[in-house]
């Protein structure tokens, strides 16, 4: 059976570059980067030379890269790391849950949360940012790209509104990185983290920017390893990968790959547009406003169907594409970004998000668009048209 | 039902079969709870070579009344627990076959925690295993199989399917193993789901299936059954409700009232008919020199009436919102007399007037009636009765035998030998 993956957000695979790159420092070149001796300055120069990557790659100086273990940790690390009991922290109903459920908990420890809703659009509004902005602001948390409709935000307006009230600013740049190019320095953030396996590294490995100055407290403590930032044995192979990761998406995104993937992604989107009845784009905005999107994804609605069955009857055909998250036990949930942006229950339960890899095929898209309309239209002619027809023997289920 | 196949020690080794290739082949959906018998199903499936999908429905989410009185922080429940949907995966990943977690939470709260609760404050006592049958297993489950390509659906269910073509119909009956049998949660099925129904351990045996699964290797096999209600895992159902309309920001309705005798004295008072089951002995507050149990729970005028064991036996009840398997419905059936081949005990087919006149039915009238035999409870074996046909969708059950207990929300199934013609809902009975 074909298989393609329109997954790209939940994770990508190694470039076949990054796996070679990273291949001398499992048996070969082992050293323990804090080591004084030559098996140790060997990783020591590899996790440097990973470093001055990831700098140019964020326009940032190699001091400010921080590698951890992800986006989650990067995330909890600037969060924790900052608000204290009696500050406040913005920022928005369509964040990941590493931001989410970390901002929950400050909530309960006396740190005051406010989260900034978006416009229909799926974009924050950056004068809703400035309009929750209290005494007591510390710290404002925004994403760059929205992992489910793709939606970049105005990133450089909040990092402006925070410079005017002294306010840090944190970027969760995961979904962006490798998509779009990102230049702390011109967005004014001081914070800002990225996720290997989102960009063709392994899982496991990140890194957080910190602007120089940050008075960010680690959340790993222990040996002095990353200038004290986050204490434990340097993961080198993984940070040559993510090294070598950022290099290639720093080609890719000067010689017309993202170009080539946003075509991808119009033909696809438009191909389904145009072939299925009752569909629509999730977080495109109207024609009057169009939302700016990352190039690989595209979020539709398919009226009268619940896209869990459509995830599972394209992945039976070769086809892997998500349909919101995963909860605790597997199953799926309505996305909580949707419904932010005020599109209802029914409709987010009825969406799917493609999310391209740069190495998406024509045929690829083809293939795609020759299994799901026959696909969405067994799922309809199946689905009962209003409630579910009750079974004969609970007619009245209440008194 | 096809045999076993004796290559199951193969299993692990065997080529997995490609979803695509040979369009005869049937793809049938497992529903997987994580438990011995729909581990067995799924891994018995498997081994005959079919394509194999597996859903677990996730149901309710054991965290949701989690730290309220009675419930533990971290919850141990059976329902959906993520042991089990751990154990269901590894199940599949060990079988290599397909597998998805299918998120129904608002479907079952809706058609079953809801109208459980409902039921008793209503002075009912529920069969919530009944109503996921009817609107989760084989209602939602089977849709969302078809829509992802199966053809079929197989359960552990202890029970047997197979279609007569001389009645037309798909006949439900009574399993080999009749210490399992579970046809009587099942008699809510329709035609087109029992169609498109396996219960592939219909002709085994509890030990036989464990042995399959020993030699399947599914790491469950000794898993203990489970038992009690699956989102309520302490069993206490009266904290359930009061836990429950509690999330939900409502307050249990006053329901409070009289204990009375069934002479209408007034022996005491309780604090809510959602307390009681007919039958129910203990917790009654009541000091009496003989024990006294729940004979009826009226809702309207919350009085709840108790007496000695022997007034707790019923000659009748009445039941609606009936479901006919094996044959059309009694509008069809003729009055004794007229057609004693129907009559006690008999199976259909066999020649008229040879096991007829037995009962005789209490004064059948002119209403259709059919012999039947009659269980009210799970645990119970089918008892000889009167089936009569008292208006459209109402039936009332008359035994031979005077029946215990007779519960207003469980079901009356009516079985002919080992199949099930079809079923109702236990109405209250009159005011005593």
């Amino acid at each position: 059976m074909r298989r393609v993956y329109m997954d790209a957000n939940a994770t990508t695979p190694l470039l076949p570059e990054v796996v070679q790159a990273m291949h001398p420092y499992w048996i070969d070149h082992f050293g323990n980067a804090s080591s004084i001796h030559q098996p140790g300055q060997t990783a020591r120069r590899a996790v440097d030379e990973a470093r001055e990557r990831l700098a140019e790659f964020l326009a940032c100086h190699a001091a400010e890269i921080v590698f951890n273990s992800g986006g989650t940790e990067g995330n909890n690390t600037a969060l924790f790391g900052l608000l204290r009991p009696g500050d406040h922290l913005i920022t928005t109903a369509i964040e990941h849950s590493a931001i989410l459920t970390p901002a929950e908990r400050l909530a309960a420890r006396g740190v005051q949360v406010t989260r900034v809703a978006p416009l229909a659009t799926g974009l924050i509004d950056p004068e809703s940012i400035r309009a929750a902005i209290r005494p007591n602001t510390r710290l404002i948390s925004v994403m760059l790209a929205n992992n489910e409709t793709g939606v970049i935000q105005p990133v450089e307006a909040i990092g402006q509104i925070a410079a005017e009230h002294s306010v840090c600013f944190h970027i969760d740049a995961v979904q962006a990185a490798g998509k779009l190019p990102i230049d702390v320095a011109g967005i004014g953030c001081q914070l800002l983290s990225i996720s290997g396996h989102k960009m063709h590294a392994p899982k496991g490995i990140g890194a957080l920017y910190v602007r120089r100055g940050t008075p960010l407290e680690p959340l790993l403590v222990g040996g002095t390893h990353e200038r004290r930032r986050r204490a434990g044995t340097e993961n080198v192979p993984a940070i040559v990968a993510l090294g070598k990761a950022a290099e290639l998406a720093m080609r890719s995104l000067a010689d017309g790959t993202l170009s080539r993937l946003a075509a991808l992604r119009d033909r696809l989107e438009s191909g389904l547009l145009a072939t299925i009845p009752e569909i629509g784009v999730n977080g495109a905005g109207t024609h009057h406003v169009r939302a700016p999107r990352a190039a690989n994804t595209s979020n539709l609605w398919f009226d009268r169907l619940d896209s869990e069955a459509l995830v599972i009857a394209l992945d039976l055909k070769g086809l892997a594409v998500s349909g919101g998250s995963a909860c605790h036990s597997g199953a799926t949930e309505p996305s909580h970004v949707l419904l932010a942006m005020g599109i209802g229950k029914q409709r987010a339960r009825s969406s799917l998000r493609f999310s391209l890899l740069k190495t998406a095929s024509v045929e690829d898209i083809d293939y795609a668009l020759e299994i799901i309309p026959p696909a969405v239209e067994r799922l309809r002619a199946l689905a009962p048209t209003h409630a579910p027809t009750p079974s004969p023997v609970l007619a009245e289920a209440t008194p | 039902m096809t045999p076993i196949p004796n290559t199951l020690t193969d299993l692990p080794n065997s080529p997995k079969p490609d979803l695509q290739a040979s369009a005869p082949r049937e793809t049938i959906a497992v529903a997987m709870s994580g438990g011995v018998d729909s581990s067995t199903v799924a891994a018995m499936l498997r081994a005959q070579g079919a394509d194999v999908i597996g859903l677990t429905l996730q149901l309710w989410d054991q965290n949701r009344l989690a730290g309220k009185p009675g419930v533990p922080t971290r919850s141990t429940g059976r329902c959906c627990s993520l042991d089990d949907v751990y154990d269901a995966r590894r199940v599949a990943e060990s079988l290599d076959i397909p597998y998805y977690v299918v998120n129904q939470q608002e479907r079952f709260e809706r058609d079953v925690v809801r109208p459980f609760v409902d039921d008793y404050l209503a002075g009912r006592t529920p069969i919530p295993c009944s109503l996921c049958n009817n609107h989760l297993k084989f209602d939602q489950l089977l849709l969302t199989a078809r829509q992802i390509g199966a053809t079929k659906i197989a359960t552990g269910h202890y029970a047997r399917n197979h279609f007569d073509p001389v009645r037309n119909r798909w006949i439900l009956k009574r399993p080999a193993d009749l210490a399992k049998d579970q046809t009587w949660f099942l008699f809510g099925l329709t035609q087109d789901q029992l169609a498109h129904t396996l219960f592939p351990l219909g002709d085994l045996t509890k030990p036989e299936v464990r042995e399959i699964a020993r030699e399947s290797h599914l790491a469950l096999a000794d898993k203990p059954d489970s038992q009690e209600i699956c989102f309520i895992p302490g069993g206490d159902y009266k904290q359930f409700i009061a836990n429950y309309l509690e999330e939900q920001s409502q307050a249990v309705p006053d329901s409070a009232g009289e204990l009375v005798s069934t002479t209408g004295a007034t022996l005491g008072h309780h604090q809510g008919i959602h307390n009681f089951t007919v039958g129910q002995r203990k917790g009654l507050g009541v000091f009496a020199p003989n024990p006294l149990y729940v004979l009826q729970i009226d809702a309207h005028s919350r009085r709840v009436t108790v007496g000695p064991e022997t007034e707790l036996n019923r000659p009748s009840l009445l039941v609606h919102r009936l479901n006919w398997i094996a044959i059309p419905g009694l509008e069809s059936s003729q009055t004794p007399g007229l057609a004693p081949g129907l009559e006690s005990g008999q199976a259909p087919g066999q020649a008229p007037g040879q096991a007829s006149g037995q009962a005789p039915s209490p004064e059948p009238g002119r209403n259709p009636t059919l012999r039947a035999q009659v269980r009210i409870r799970h645990s119970q074996q089918p008892t000889p009765a009167t089936l009569e046909l008292v208006a459209p969708d109402r039936v009332r059950v008359t035994f031979d035998e005077p029946q215990r207990a007779v519960t207003p929300g469980h079901s009356a199934v009516f079985y002919q030998n080992d199949e099930v013609l079809g079923g109702g809902w236990i109405l209250p009975p009159e005011p005593l």
